[in-house]
């Protein structure tokens, strides 16, 4: 593997171990969870809309996300391994004949709706987010059941001390 | 005054800072860079430094070169440059540097041979601006228009900008960012553009026009087990 590969695959794999991104595709809409700093304190802000196209290949993929705020087009790139992004869900899994659906442009209101997804495809990977969901949930609690033990087993110690 | 590196450029990616923000780097690699030979103020009138870098086949270099390598007792280098050191900053022969020798954050001038674009025309290699597309313009739409006045002065004036071969000369970018060096591999990663294609050689100084930052490494940064595993040689 030649370097620069390989210190893209680095940065992927320290990403990719805090948060891993769902399947998505053009159409559908997501909610990407942002992380903006204001000032010295950091949160969590979600940023919702309709994903009109994903471009790049491996490190340097990015989506593009388009939402109508107040009236307003609004359309924000997301590179796939921004630290940034601290993830994304799949609201809703549209049916398109596009890879890039920048015709949303030119459409307001009932023509630039997109119909929903109920293949088969779609099913399975709505199955297997809510898994992933629900196993990321239970390492959580586990994870937070662990560390109760772990303090409730700390305490005496320190009490018959 | 330091020495400088040579490094070879191996592309350009993109890394994220502690921060998150999207940081477009250089990638510079640094192989078996040693000194091979110093120029000394009383025998040369200067001081300097003279590196070598990367790994040349015996058999392609030349015999000259060979003797040059030998008195050095240096492995062949496939590219070989001089940097002018202040006295108190001379390396001794053999020594090899590391990429420590710059800190993140310092810094740098880069120098290297820009890409080759060929013969190109006024617009491109000097920014003109050309002709209009329209209005009746008849094959004079990317012409670099009149190169001068009339009888008198009766020439076209030296230095005149005109098409021409464009690329491929020695550029100097100067106050360019070390974003991080990577020691096992040997890289210096560089924030932005560097001159040169993907291979080429690059020369990395301290920046003359910003200050050196306090913890860098002075002379330089040597390799220290390269430096131990050669004297019990010598002793044997």
């Amino acid at each position: 593997m030649d370097i620069i590969r390989e210190l893209e695959a680095e940065q992927a794999a320290k990403i990719e171990a805090k948060r891993t991104l769902p399947e998505f595709q053009p159409g559908d809409t997501v909610r990407v969870n942002v992380r903006v700093t204001e000032g010295s304190r950091t949160r969590i802000q979600a940023y919702e809309g309709v994903v009109i196209a994903r471009s790049g290949a491996g490190f340097q993929e990015s989506f593009t996300v388009r939402k109508i705020s107040y009236g307003e087009g609004v359309e924000r790139v997301f590179p796939v391994y921004s630290p940034l992004v601290e993830g994304v869900e799949v609201v809703r899994r549209g049916k398109v004949r596009r890879a890039k659906l920048y015709y949303l442009r030119d459409r307001r209101g009932k023509s630039a709706r997109i119909t929903e997804n109920t293949g088969v495809r779609a099913r399975k990977l709505n199955d297997a987010e809510r898994a992933a969901l629900d196993a990321e949930r239970a390492r959580i609690e586990a994870e937070k059941v662990a560390a109760a033990q772990k303090l409730a087993a700390e305490t005496p110690k320190e009490a018959a001390e | 005054m330091r020495s400088g590196v040579i490094a070879q450029k191996v592309g350009m990616t993109r890394i994220y800072n502690d921060a998150g923000e999207h940081v477009p780097v250089t990638v510079l690699r640094m192989e078996n860079c040693q000194v091979v030979a110093q120029r000394t103020e009383e025998k040369n009138g200067y001081t300097a430094v003279q590196l070598g870098v990367g790994l040349a086949k015996v058999k392609n270099t030349p015999k000259a070169l060979r003797g040059h390598f030998a008195t050095a007792s240096v492995e062949p280098k496939a590219k070989v440059a001089e940097f002018r050191v202040s006295a108190d900053n001379l390396l001794d022969v053999g020594s090899e540097i590391t990429v420590e020798h710059f800190v993140a954050g310092q810094k740098v001038d880069v120098t290297g041979t820009s890409t080759g674009k060929g013969f190109q025309g006024v617009i491109k290699r000097h920014n003109f601006g050309g002709g209009r597309a329209t209005h009746g313009n008849s094959l004079s739409h990317r012409v670099h228009g009149s190169t001068g006045q009339r009888q008198d002065p009766g020439k076209v004036f030296k230095g005149k900008k005109m098409a021409g071969h464009m690329g491929q000369t020695r550029v100097t970018t100067q106050n360019v960012e070390v974003v991080s060096t990577d020691l096992d591999r040997g890289l210096i990663l560089i924030r932005g553009a560097v001159p040169g294609s993907k291979g080429a050689w690059i020369l990395v100084r301290d920046a003359v026009k910003a200050t050196l930052p306090e913890n860098a490494p002075k002379p330089a940064a040597i390799r220290a087990a390269q430096n131990d595993s050669a004297q019990p040689g010598e002793g044997a």
